[in-house]
């Protein structure tokens, strides 16, 4: 297939981001800066500057007034983005599922990092993973390619007609979001056309016709039936994510899915992980293949709407499957272990299963950090035991912890 | 202007509403929207009038209407008026339209004042209007940052040691005034008049306007409904509540009491200060008459009257 | 859009149709009603500017009665009236 990428640029994660705006020019963007997102809501705000994008932008006085912003926007009638990380996501926390209750397609990245305290501003996923019963679909990215490409795709997902919900493109943090990367830039006129005009449903704007957005549905309401219908509206989404995937491949000879098998299919042990430490597996993927081992990943893509059944396919012909979470529940396992494992359970024969918690507040993650996985992957396949469920990669050797 | 005129215009905040009997907020709604002709989208933080008014599948709004959360009307009008400039600028909307929030002193005062802050700062074209109730009414009567000194409140209530609420009330009106906006302005439903020409200002400046609108609960002030412009009148005529306005920075009475009435003739109505006429509380009478003493000779100073 | 119904959900608990709220009677809730002298009306308007339910009729620039439909009786426009041609008479129901 011709491809009709126009450029191929070094550019990082936010950079990357910051072009997909660009290109996409939304009609309304409110954000407030925080590390590491900072350089998107910067660099967005000089393409306002300069005239490059036709956008409203609304530099709200926090990441709460910018959530409500943007559902204030949306509900108005107008295409609207924003950007956020960690303590921004966390104090957006309320208006997220208002934003996706009120079926809102707004589209957000949320440059992943932890959440104080202690405050750190490096990556992990505890921001989104918290956010994850709000009602927004939840896009992840490996690089900053992927962030691009997500982030693109994500405008038609949102703004489909089945399903008119907001969707949240995440990146790691620093990692991806400060690291310069080869990025293949589509044409602006393919993005534009790509995601089309923006045709609203019911806009606040349509004085003619006065809509109530937002009533109260109490007791003798419908709040549930609203509640199902979200619900069902999210499921739907399964199928657009792919539709739209398969029109994107053809702007890009990129192709993407709902998770990325890699070297799976004849692997015994495997790791399942999100955004960047997929890189850093494969490569210890090959590694270990030369040496023998039978090892492979899962990097999911979207985790909402969460692909039970299509997981379980994938995973079930594996002895051993390690979970490796950038998150913790602290007196649980972590969410991807606990959704993961819950998938597999009606399974007759399941693979042994365990989570492993890595990179908390942007620990990096190695090469011996998978292989160690892998290890312990390979040690349950063999013994079939597990014996300790959830285990810790790449913590400090110190001399209290009390 | 002609009270015949404005009954001449359409009601957009209808009737089967489901606010108290005699509330305030019907009112000062109902005196604001018959201020201008352009269509007008409304905003409402979450609120006694939010709930009363929007209870699905029924909406007294014939005016396109958004609720989203109880801190954030001012943040999220400021995104409908973003994508309204939008939409103007790109030709895709070709009339004039007016946006106003309606908030009570709880989602205004308190929790919202963060969010207004920034949207007056920005400079939205919108109406913020506060319905002042003094109180969280919709919770059932808890204290606010404009529950006024003394009063009883569910949750300043009066009890063996404590005689309601210790703190006096903020000067809202004053502080979003130092944000040095084109239209600021206090009003009461009871001086109609001076509300709606108030309204009609706020409607037509070029950036944010805000308008501080007292509006009795005859629930949380314990009197009955029937008193509700009764006592509005009182606290304008014992200068509780000044009528004022600040245009471009120049600040304006707009009614001075023949005869300024004293304190104890608006809290004497009103159950929520009951205790204070007991003989160990009358001190904070004195008090509070003292600070409205105060209050009344800075704005006169403040307003060129002194 | 006027065949509407609550059941009909549309995305996001929206309310497609402005001023449902008429269909509600608040009428049911009064425990006094107003009641209007025509002849000691003044035609000041004061009950209509003051009502906090939109319960007084008016038509053709002039106030014609109370909207039983929707008055809650909380008698402001009593209280108000300066001609004393509005009396709250006990009992939701003016004829009863």
């Amino acid at each position: 297939m011709a491809k009709l990428t126009e450029k191929i640029v070094a550019i990082t994660g936010n950079a990357a981001v910051a072009q997909a705006m660009r290109q996409i020019n939304p009609d309304v963007v409110a954000a407030y800066p925080i590390t590491p997102q900072t350089d998107i809501a910067e660099t967005f705000a000089e393409f306002v500057a300069d005239g490059l994008v036709d956008t409203e932008y609304v530099t709200v006085e926090s990441e709460h007034s910018a959530m409500s912003a943007c559902v204030g926007a949306s509900a108005a009638g107008a295409r609207v983005m924003t950007a956020t990380s960690s303590q921004g996501l966390a104090l957006m926390w309320e208006i997220l599922y208002i934003a996706a209750g009120m079926r809102l397609p707004i589209t957000m990245t949320n440059v992943n990092r932890c959440l104080s305290a202690p405050i750190n501003i490096h990556c992990d996923h505890s921001d989104s993973m918290g956010a994850r019963d709000s009602g927004w679909i939840q896009i992840y990215s490996e690089n900053a390619q992927e962030a691009y490409d997500n982030v693109i795709q994500a405008i038609r997902i949102a703004e489909h007609k089945s399903v008119l919900l907001p969707v949240m493109v995440n990146m790691d943090g620093f990692i991806v979001s400060h690291s310069i990367e080869r990025v293949e830039l589509l044409d602006d006129e393919v993005v534009k056309r790509f995601v089309g005009e923006y045709k609203p449903v019911y806009p606040l704007l349509d004085v003619e016709n006065p809509v109530t957005h937002g009533p109260f549905d109490g007791l003798g309401g419908f709040y549930f039936e609203h509640k199902k219908a979200q619900i069902e509206a999210i499921e739907r989404s399964r199928k657009v994510v792919l539709d739209v995937a398969d029109e994107f491949k053809r702007i890009s000879g990129r192709e993407y899915g709902c998770f990325e098998p890699y070297r799976l299919d004849d692997a015994e042990v495997a790791l399942v992980v999100l955004n960047s430490a997929a890189g850093t597996s494969k490569c210890v993927v090959d590694a270990m293949r030369e040496e023998g081992y039978p090892v492979g990943i899962l990097k999911l893509r979207v985790f909402r709407p969460f692909l039970a059944r299509e997981l379980s396919e994938a995973l079930k012909h594996l002895k051993a499957v390690a979970i490796l979470e950038r998150a913790t529940s602290p007196g649980s396992f972590g969410p991807l272990y606990a959704e993961i494992r819950s998938a597999l359970y009606d399974l007759e024969a399941r693979p042994k299963m365990v989570n492993l918690i890595y990179g908390l507040g942007g620990r990096e993650f190695r090469p011996e950090h998978a292989k160690e996985a892998f290890g312990v992957c390979l040690k349950v396949a063999q013994t079939k035991r597990v014996e300790k469920p959830l285990g810790y990669l790449g913590l400090k050797e110190v001399e209290v912890i009390s | 202007m002609k009270i015949k005129e404005l009954s001449a215009t359409k009601e957009r905040f209808t009737s089967g509403h489901r606010l108290c009997a005699g509330c305030g907020a019907g009112i000062v709604v109902r005196q604001v929207l018959m201020a201008t002709d352009k269509p007008v989208v409304v905003c409402c933080p979450t609120g006694c009038l939010e709930v009363s008014s929007t209870i699905y599948p029924s909406t007294a709004w014939d005016t396109p209407y958004i609720h989203n959360a109880f801190e954030n009307a001012a943040a999220t009008l400021s995104g409908v008026e973003s994508a309204y400039r939008f939409l103007r600028k790109k030709g895709r909307i070709d009339r004039e339209i007016r946006f106003v929030a309606f908030g009570g002193d709880g989602g205004t005062y308190d929790i919202g004042l963060q969010a207004l802050s920034g949207a007056l700062e920005r400079g939205h074209g919108m109406v913020y209007v506060c319905y002042d109730n003094g109180a969280y009414m919709n919770t059932g009567i808890q204290r606010s940052s404009a529950t006024p000194r003394g009063a009883w409140t569910t949750t300043s209530p009066v009890g063996k040691v404590i005689p309601g609420k210790t703190q006096d009330r903020k000067d809202l009106t004053a502080c979003v005034a130092a944000h040095d906006i084109p239209y600021v302005a206090q009003a009461s439903p009871s001086h109609w008049r001076d509300l709606v020409t108030k309204a009609r200002k706020a409607f037509e400046v070029d950036g944010p306007a805000f308008l501080n609108i007292l509006s009795p609960c005859p629930r949380g002030w314990r009197y009955p409904g029937s008193q509700s412009i009764a006592v509005a009148r009182l606290a304008v005529e014992t200068c509780f509540w000044p009528l004022f306005e600040v245009e471009d920075g120049r600040w304006k009475l707009n009614y001075k009491p023949k005869e300024k009435k004293p304190l104890v003739e608006w809290l004497k109505p009103q159950g929520r200060f009951k205790h204070l006429f007991a003989p160990e509380n009358e001190h904070i009478i004195e008090e509070q008459q003292a600070k409205v003493d105060k209050d009344w000779e800075r704005l006169l100073r403040l307003c060129g009257e002194a | 859009m006027k065949e509407w119904r609550a059941e009909k959900l549309m995305p996001g608990a929206l309310i497609p149709v402005g001023g449902t709220a008429r269909q509600y009677k608040t009428g049911g809730w009064r425990s006094e009603h107003p009641v209007w002298d025509e002849r000691a009306c003044k035609q000041c308007f004061l009950c209509w500017i003051y009502c906090p339910d939109g319960s007084i009729k008016v038509r053709d620039g002039k106030v014609i009665g109370i909207d039983y439909d929707y008055c809650k009786g909380c008698g402001i426009c009593a209280n108000e009236c300066p001609a004393d041609a509005i009396k709250m008479a006990e009992g939701g129901e003016p004829n009863g």
